[in-house]
C-alpha cells in the first residue's frame, strides 16, 4: 500500500464530510428521521401515508444539489470510467444488496457507525471488504 | 405546520448532504474507486469523509438519544434492531460488490441523475430497478 499524495484532498475531505455530518444531524434533530438514502427510497416503495413528501424532499434536495452548485461555481470534477452495461449490472446489484442489508454508504456507514451500532459496523465491514475485494479483481486480476 | 415545516428541513438536508458529497469527492465515481484500490497508488481520502461525517454524526446521535421526540416535535425514528442476521450481512457484502463495480453508492447516484450526467441516469434507474426487484421477493416470501 503506497499513498497516491497528489491526489489526496484530506482539507476538502473533510470538510465534504463535516456537511454531510451536519445534513444528518439536521434530519435527526428537526425530523426524528436517519439519513440513509437506501431508507428513505426504500420507503418510497411501500408509501406510508404522511410519510412520504420529507422522503421526496430529501432527495429532490439530492439532486438540486449540483445545479445550485453550479449558480456558485464550476462543478468538481467527476469520472465516470465504466461502461453502460456495467454501470446497469452495477445498479441493479448496488439496488439490491442496499435494500437487502438495509443501508448503504449513509445508512450504516455514516449514521449506524455515528450510533455505534454492530449491525451498520459489521455491514460497513462487510461492504468496505467486497468493495476493496472487487476493485482488487477488476483492476489487478482481470484488468 | 409541523410536518410542512419537516418538509423543508428535510430539503435542506439533502442538499447539504448532496454539496458535502460533492465538496468531499464522493461524487466523483473515479475518486471513490482510487479510494477502494488499496493495492495500488491509494488514496485515502475518503476514509477522511467517513470520519469527518461521523465526528458530527457521532454529537447528534448523542443529543438525539436523550430526546423523546424531536425540535419539529416528531416521533425519533432512531432504529432499535440489534440482530446481525443474515440478511444484513449477505446484504451488505452484495451491495460492496456493486459499490466496487462503478464506484457509485445510492446517494451520490442522485447528485449524478442532477449532474445531468447520461451514465449517472442510467446508473440511477439500474438501481431503482435493483431495489424494485428486492421489494417484489420480499413481498412475495410474506
Amino acid at each position: 500500500m503506497t499513498i497516491y499524495w497528489n491526489h489526496f484532498t484530506p482539507w476538502s475531505a473533510l470538510a465534504g464530510g463535516g456537511l454531510i455530518g451536519i445534513s444528518v444531524a439536521l434530519l435527526i434533530l428537526l425530523n426524528g428521521r436517519i439519513a440513509g438514502i437506501t431508507g428513505i427510497i426504500g420507503g418510497l416503495f411501500k408509501p406510508a401515508k404522511g410519510d412520504v413528501a420529507w422522503r421526496i424532499a430529501f432527495t429532490f434536495g439530492l439532486i438540486i444539489a449540483p445545479i445550485i452548485w453550479l449558480l456558485f461555481g464550476k462543478l468538481p470534477e467527476i469520472t465516470i470510467d465504466a461502461n453502460y452495461g456495467l454501470l446497469v449490472v452495477a445498479g441493479l446489484i448496488v439496488g439490491f444488496g442496499a435494500r437487502l442489508g438495509s443501508g448503504c454508504t449513509s445508512g450504516h456507514g455514516v449514521c449506524g457507525i455515528s450510533r455505534l451500532s454492530p449491525r451498520s459496523i459489521i455491514a460497513t465491514l462487510a461492504f468496505m471488504g467486497t468493495g476493496f475485494l472487487t476493485v482488487f479483481i477488476a483492476r489487478h486480476l482481470l484488468g | 405546520m409541523k410536518s410542512r415545516l419537516s418538509v423543508i428541513t428535510a430539503l435542506l438536508s439533502g442538499l447539504i448532504f448532496g454539496f458535502g458529497l460533492m465538496l468531499a469527492g464522493m461524487a466523483n465515481p473515479a475518486k471513490v474507486l482510487a479510494f477502494l484500490d488499496i493495492t495500488a497508488l491509494w488514496d485515502p481520502s475518503l476514509a477522511l469523509v467517513m470520519g469527518g461525517a461521523i465526528a458530527v454524526g457521532f454529537m447528534a446521535f448523542k443529543i438525539a438519544g436523550k430526546r423523546t421526540s424531536s425540535v419539529l416535535g416528531l416521533p425519533m425514528n432512531i432504529p432499535t434492531l440489534r440482530a446481525i442476521d443474515k440478511n444484513l450481512v449477505l446484504g451488505a457484502l452484495i451491495f460492496g460488490i456493486g459499490w466496487g463495480l462503478a464506484g457509485i453508492c445510492p446517494a451520490p447516484a442522485f447528485v449524478l441523475f442532477g449532474t445531468g450526467s447520461i451514465k449517472g441516469i442510467v446508473f440511477l434507474i439500474s438501481m431503482l430497478v435493483g431495489m424494485g426487484v428486492f421489494e417484489l421477493i420480499e413481498s412475495r416470501h410474506k
